[in-house]
């Protein structure tokens, strides 16, 4: 079934583009992250080009967490507060960001950076889960109760001044840390067309030391109205959101997500956590290999 | 060089006022509007027509045909990639202030065997004679090295093509050839100029308008994305939104 997309000037099959979001969504659903580092750069390799493909992408992502912001709520697991500072520091991140992205731009390096970006973020994310997750379940095997992990933030984020409550997360920390955190996601949002929710989580975990039972649920909450914003900017700035490719991508994300949520809830949460991963490494080591080998073509060609 | 190029092509292509003993060719093309809709993968333009000798005698000597269909120009930066502290990067680049985003040769037969090197230059026959107009490149040799670079790009991105030997030549008097159009071209005005060449001179030439458009859903989407951005903003978010409760609230229910 193929379909032309109006602003990225291609034609696509639109089974493989649902398929392709679909994926997402699935990812979406079992693990709480919005699926963006997923579709962003298959559609690069698909032939869209990288503006489109990030500007879309951050629309597919804000459709796809509406579904889960709202259940989170429902459960009581969004700390609205938290989120509210994520998304204050995630504002100044994206107008960031675009400002960046257009330098970037017209200095020619934006996709060798966007490239680097996931290498760096995925390798550390990934290593760090890897980790956890293989002594989880080394321990598991051993018969030996899981080591309780202290739930600690960050000695740097003690170190800064101004504290706040934060009840939902269990915190009383500085709402610098947060709106620092929320910031460079924010400028990560419009760069690689993420949500951001795969670095958000982890950082939400390992650095501030938010309480488990609202991250999913804050992260998302932060990542709806971060790439709604980011949306707007991509559609005011580069022109770039194609409306009917993001669509496709969400027709299937937003059913993905909900088999996704099944899937979730029968499996072990160590398992899920060593099979993300795994999943994220192996895209790591994917775009690594693809900065040092020789690029099937050495010259690309942009409009001036 | 370009305008030089159509100075001299003017006289051919106002053949009706040429000696009655010389040649006219009456051109024309399948589609003279191409419209993109949602469906569109590409079109097959047949680009055809007649050689008119004086006199209605066909020459003993079949002359050749050459077709160029050549897209809009657009002012580009070309990059090349080169290997820093292990990974590949953008380095130097050039920038090109007319390259066709589309062009696509056809003959009779090999342009190399109908026509000399230096006339192929002036007619712009062939990829390796477009006339891209190099602005700020340094030396010939490394204007030369990025030309070929966007070239072989373009190739396989199906934008740039040759088809020696592609135009049907009947009885020395009907001329016609297929050029596929794929579904990444450019949208604008292009042209479709036919050449009838005798013993490496170019004889006749005429050239018909083609104009590819967007066209309904397609075309008001990209215009409300470049005019009226705010509103599309808005209406992209509205609709990620809506979708996504639409399917939360209906998986609720099953």
């Amino acid at each position: 079934m193929d379909l032309y997309l109006p602003i990225a000037n291609l034609s696509v099959n639109a089974l493989v583009i649902v398929a392709l979001g679909g994926a997402a969504g699935i990812l979406a659903g079992i693990f709480g992250v919005g699926g963006g580092f997923l579709t962003t750069p298959l559609l690069m390799l698909y032939g869209v080009s990288p503006t489109v493909a990030a500007a879309s992408g951050v629309m597919q992502v804000t459709g796809a967490s509406v579904s889960g912001v709202i259940a989170h709520f429902r459960r009581g697991g969004v700390d609205v507060r938290m989120g509210g500072v994520l998304v204050c520091g995630g504002v100044v991140g994206v107008m960031a960001g675009a400002v960046l992205f257009r330098l970037l731009q017209k200095l020619g390096q934006i996709d060798i950076l966007i490239a680097l970006l996931y290498v760096v973020m995925l390798g550390s994310i990934g290593s760090l889960m890897a980790r956890d997750g293989i002594r989880a379940l080394l321990a598991e095997k051993r018969g030996a109760p899981p080591p309780p992990r202290a739930r600690r933030h960050h000695p740097l984020v003690a170190a800064l001044p101004l504290r706040w409550r934060f009840y939902g997360s269990g915190l009383y920390i500085s709402p610098l840390a947060p709106l620092i955190l929320g910031a460079a996601v924010g400028v990560l949002t419009v760069l690689l067309g993420v949500g951001g929710g795969f670095i958000m989580v982890p950082a939400m975990l390992y650095i501030l030391g938010v309480s488990t039972r609202v991250v999913v649920g804050t992260s998302l909450y932060q990542g709806l109205f971060v790439t709604a914003i980011a949306t707007m900017t991509h559609a005011l700035t580069t022109h770039a959101v194609d409306i009917v490719l993001a669509g496709l991508l969400l027709i299937g994300s937003v059913v993905g997500a909900q088999i996704g949520t099944r899937i979730a809830q029968k499996l072990k949460p160590d398992h899920l956590r060593l099979f993300l991963a795994i999943l994220v490494l192996a895209i790591t080591v994917r775009m690594a290999l693809g900065l040092g080998w020789r690029p099937d073509e050495i010259y690309s060609i942009q409009g001036s | 060089m370009r305008a030089l190029a159509l100075l001299l092509l003017a006289p051919l292509l106002l053949a009706q006022n040429r000696p009655p003993n010389q040649p006219v060719l009456v051109p024309d093309v399948s589609q003279r509007d191409i419209r993109i809709i949602y469906s569109f993968t590409g079109a097959e333009l047949l680009l055809f027509g007649a050689i008119l000798h004086p006199g209605g005698r066909i020459p003993d000597k079949p002359a050749d045909i050459i077709v160029v269909l050549k897209g809009p120009t657009e002012s580009i930066v070309v990059r090349e990639k080169r290997k820093i502290a292990g990974i590949w990067m953008n380095a130097a680049s050039a920038r090109f202030r007319s390259a066709p985003g589309f062009y696509a040769v056809a003959s009779s037969r090999p342009i190399g065997e109908i026509i000399d090197e230096r006339t192929a230059a002036i007619y712009e026959l062939g990829v390796g004679n477009l006339q891209l107009s190099a602005a700020d490149a340094g030396s010939l040799a490394q204007t030369k090295r990025f030309e070929n670079g966007l070239v072989d790009l373009r190739q396989r991105n199906g934008l740039y093509v040759e088809q020696p030997d592609a135009v049907e030549i009947t009885d020395g008097a009907l001329y016609r050839v297929h050029i596929a159009i794929p579904a990444r071209v450019p949208v604008g005005d292009y042209t479709a100029e036919t050449f009838l060449v005798q013993d490496g001179r170019v004889l006749a030439g005429a050239v018909r308008e083609i104009a590819i458009r967007k066209s309904g859903f397609e075309r008001f989407v990209a215009m409300a994305a470049e005019r009226w951005s705010f509103l599309y903003g808005v209406v992209s978010i509205a609709l990620a939104l809506l979708l996504g409760w639409a399917a939360g609230s209906l998986f609720r229910r099953v």
